[in-house]
């Protein structure tokens, strides 16, 4: 890690996070997060909302109904662009 | 025509790009694409979940989740006779209802992507607010409800965002493409949607202990 990272505000290093995480980047040996407990917490915050969302969202059902509404749309639109179909 | 229930959606937790297809997919596909209608209808069937969960996280109510399924299966039925299996089914359905989703809401006067939102303060200065300075860490404390419930607060831009990449799977480039923005404005986005869940998600549990 470099000096001038030591040197980094907290400011500075926040202007860096959108780059860093899901980057790979090893953040432990940031000089900047050695030193500052507010910006471990916030980089520890925002992996784990991260990591949270990717498995906490469920898998919905739509409602029945939906079905109907989707196949009643589909024979409005064959009326209008095949109005022979069917007719003998 | 009811869609045979016996059909289901075979990988519901599985991200798009890596979902194994329902050994009858091949089949049914041929035939929706022949102009069977059952055939279709079974389609729907395997994969009226994923598109409904994508489009309840893209926009955040039942309402218009199920008006952008809706649209999305119609357009699939439109377009079905042109897929020819560069990419999986399901990874081409996924980006049909997304772009579905992208058209309704620029329809609606949604500006997805500001570059000059991107790159401005927040007004607020909600973000840069208190930073670390909680009582609590979220590290695991996140439960689905909060989660759930911070998302859908989210501005519209921010949540596409954070959906596209955080719970789809998306790359930044991949969502700069989609969105017709840059990566840096991508990746500006999902920061400041993430410190924006952060906030409210700090503030959740004073919010459920008010009367």
């Amino acid at each position: 890690m470099t000096e001038e990272a030591n040197l980094m505000t907290c400011h500075e290093f926040q202007a860096q996070l959108p780059e860093m995480i899901g980057s790979g980047e090893s953040r432990a040996a940031h000089a900047h997060l050695r030193h500052c407990a507010l910006c471990r917490a916030l980089l520890a915050d925002l992996e784990t909302i991260a990591e949270a969302a990717r498995k906490l969202f469920p898998i919905v059902e739509p409602p029945d109904h939906l079905w109907e509404q989707i196949e009643s749309a589909i024979k409005k639109e064959k009326a209008v662009f095949e109005p022979d179909e069917g007719k003998e | 025509m009811a869609p045979d229930p016996a059909i289901t959606d075979s990988a519901d937790q599985a991200a798009p790009s890596t979902a194994l297809p329902h050994p009858l997919e091949a089949d049914l596909l041929a035939q929706a694409q022949a102009g069977d209608h059952r055939a279709f209808a079974q389609l729907y069937s395997l994969h009226k979940k994923r598109i409904y969960s994508l489009c309840m996280r893209m926009v955040g109510n039942t309402a218009e989740a199920e008006d952008m399924t809706q649209e999305t299966f119609l357009q699939l039925h439109r377009k079905i006779a042109t897929f020819r299996g560069d990419s999986a089914f399901s990874t081409w359905l996924h980006r049909l209802a997304i772009n579905v989703v992208l058209m309704q809401l620029r329809k609606k006067g949604l500006s997805l992507i500001s570059m000059d939102e991107a790159m401005e303060p927040d007004p607020q200065g909600s973000h840069s607010r208190g930073f670390g300075a909680r009582d609590l860490s979220l590290v695991g404390s996140i439960d689905r409800m909060a989660l759930e419930r911070a998302v859908s607060d989210l501005p519209a831009g921010y949540r596409l965002i954070f959906v596209l990449h955080d719970i789809e799977g998306y790359e930044h480039h991949e969502i700069a493409s989609m969105l017709d923005c840059s990566v840096g404005n991508s990746k500006s986005q999902l920061h400041k949607a993430r410190l924006t869940l952060r906030e409210a998600l700090h503030n959740f549990p004073r919010q459920e202990a008010r009367p």
